[in-house]
């Protein structure tokens, strides 16, 4: 055994990679583009429009189908006249109001569930009734509370922003690491000021797909919405349009509405919150 | 380094006196600790070394203010520890104890002025400094994510020093880092003593880390961790001789006597 091991010479060498490249090729430009998550979700939509106005133009008839090119074309008369901005503003309006007053009271909710056990077991029960049940189901309570108008719509918005958001914020509270709880009370900090400081910040990737979901539901619930009783409120809403659209049977304005409906979620979605998210989360490296 | 024959005649900084702790998982009240004393006096590094389960992070979380003794006393400069605070900052074992929100520099200096330590200017001082310190001032503008372990600790031994604490906790601080990374962090530790002669409270299950930290020993037996000796441990220089290798076997028969 011994004579194997010193049969064996020992290799002992100079390590010379300091002068080897550490870029091993440059990424070809059309690689490179391909690489840009815009470019590659543009072309999805550059194709589907073009699917859709080919389908148009077959189909030929445009009362139940426009092909793509008329419906721009009516979304562009619309928003040159006004209508739509108008009717988008009268719908963000409502919107916001109801999105407002549903983080408030989520935050409201989440702080006595971190506070105390018997707040957790508050808003686990009210979670578990009320999130499964669908806003549009409470309008018909709503109408008979608030009356037509805009106080049931902001009514229903409310319920169905709230529950999302709580849930998700609660969650984000309790998987937030038992260490940096330590590291917050380290530094003296309690109670409301351990919860700003360091609960928020560092259950934000919780609370931001709350406020997410919360925003997408509350968006669907208030088109919902407006459809069912737009009328009552004043000028009514992009939910109105459609409705009012349809009536008349305008199948492009219809679409127009139902354009405009998605280019705000786009927007909202890739724009806004894609924002944050890049400036907090994925910044922070809670997020890739 | 005080003599110890100085440090006898000074009050301890902290006092462990008879110190039960206890814990409650779902179904059992679990003693960690029974009737531990022990004085941390100025400058000390004082190590707790034991094997695991012997309640050494318990009794560190307990000096901490985390958990309050069930029987016995702690106090630091002859106040009773009630709570956690800035006068006894924690460095953790785990990586994550950085606020990933902010960078190397901001979480230095929110240290400083969420607990009151430090005005806004004065921490930033401070954070330059220390941050400097551990040799990271090349990476005082990045975000925690982006550096590697060993790094991720030094920042969590500047911040707990920049708070220039009465006691310095280190909750098995190396223990998740490789092999060579943890022996220059402990080499970096003494330096960084050597400078400013802080007291250090530190957590190990290493026999060798042991000795290469600390100055002073406290062994403790598990299930439930009670003292088992006090030791002095042997000065830096004498690392790798022959008192280094006896005070190790020493160490090693007086845990695993009983087995």
């Amino acid at each position: 055994m011994t004579d194997l091991v010193s049969f064996r010479p020992e290799i002992i060498r100079e390590v010379q990679s300091g002068d080897a490249p550490v870029v091993a090729k440059t990424l070809s430009p059309a690689e490179r583009i391909y690489r840009l998550g815009f470019v590659r979700k543009t072309a999805i939509l550059a194709v589907l429009a073009v699917a859709w106005e080919i389908y148009g133009r077959w189909l030929g008839n445009p009362l139940p189908f426009p092909t793509f090119g008329q419906t721009v074309e009516a979304f562009v008369s619309n928003v040159a006249s006004g209508v739509i901005p108008q009717r988008m503003l009268v719908s963000l309006q409502t919107l916001v109001i109801g999105y407002g007053i549903g983080i408030a009271l989520a935050a409201l909710l989440t702080t006595l569930a971190i506070g105390s056990r018997i707040g957790a077991d508050l808003l686990e029960t009210l979670t578990s009734m009320f999130n499964p049940l669908p806003a549009i189901a409470l309008l018909p309570l709503a109408l008979i509370w608030f009356g037509l108008g805009t106080g049931s719509i902001i009514f229903v918005l409310v319920h169905s922003v709230l529950w999302a958001i709580a849930l998700n914020t609660h969650a984000g509270f309790r998987s937030v690491s038992n260490t940096l709880r330590m590291v917050g009370q380290n530094y003296g900090l309690r109670g409301l000021k351990l919860v700003r400081l360091i609960l928020i910040p560092a259950a934000f990737p919780a609370i931001l797909t709350g406020l997410k979901v919360g925003w997408a539901f509350a968006w669907r619930t208030l088109i919902a919405a407006e459809l069912v009783f737009g009328v009552s409120s004043g000028s009514g809403g992009l939910g109105w349009f459609i409705y009012e659209n349809r009536n008349q049977l305008e199948t492009a304005n219809v679409f127009a509405g139902l354009f405009t409906v998605i280019l705000i979620g786009l927007f909202v979605e890739n724009v806004v919150f894609a924002n944050i998210e890049r400036r907090t989360i994925r910044r922070w490296g809670m997020q890739h | 380094m005080l003599a110890p024959s100085d440090a006898a005649s000074a009050s301890p900084l902290l006092s462990v006196a008879g110190v039960t702790l206890q814990y409650k998982t779902p179904d059992a009240v679990v003693t960690a600790t029974r009737r531990v004393s022990f004085d941390v006096y100025p400058a000390d590094r004082f190590v707790l070394l034991g094997p695991s389960g012997c309640g050494k992070s318990t009794l560190l979380k307990a000096i901490g203010g985390y958990l309050i003794p069930v029987e016995g006393q702690i106090s630091l400069k002859g106040r009773k520890v009630s709570g956690p605070g800035p006068d006894r900052m924690m460095v953790f074992q785990e990586f994550d104890q950085l606020l990933p929100w902010k960078t190397v520099r901001e979480n230095v200096v929110f240290a400083l002025t969420a607990s009151g330590r430090a005005g806004q200017t004065e921490a930033e001082a401070r954070a330059r400094a220390y941050i400097d310190k551990v040799g990271l001032t090349k990476f005082i503008d990045s975000y925690p994510h982006t550096l590697s372990g060993g790094m991720k600790q030094r920042v969590a031994i500047a911040r707990g020093m920049a708070m220039e604490p009465d006691v310095l906790l280190m909750d098995e601080p190396f223990a998740a880092l490789d092999a060579l990374t943890r022996r220059k962090m402990q080499d970096e530790l003494l330096r960084l003593w050597d400078d400013t002669h802080f007291t250090v409270l530190f957590v190990t299950h290493s026999i060798e880390e042991a000795i290469r930290v600390g100055t002073r020993i406290l062994l403790l037996s598990p299930h439930p961790g009670e003292v088992k000796a006090e030791l002095n441990s042997v000065p830096p220089e004498a690392m790798g001789t022959g008192k280094q290798a006896a005070l190790e076997t020493r160490i090693n028969d007086m845990l695993f006597a009983s087995h």
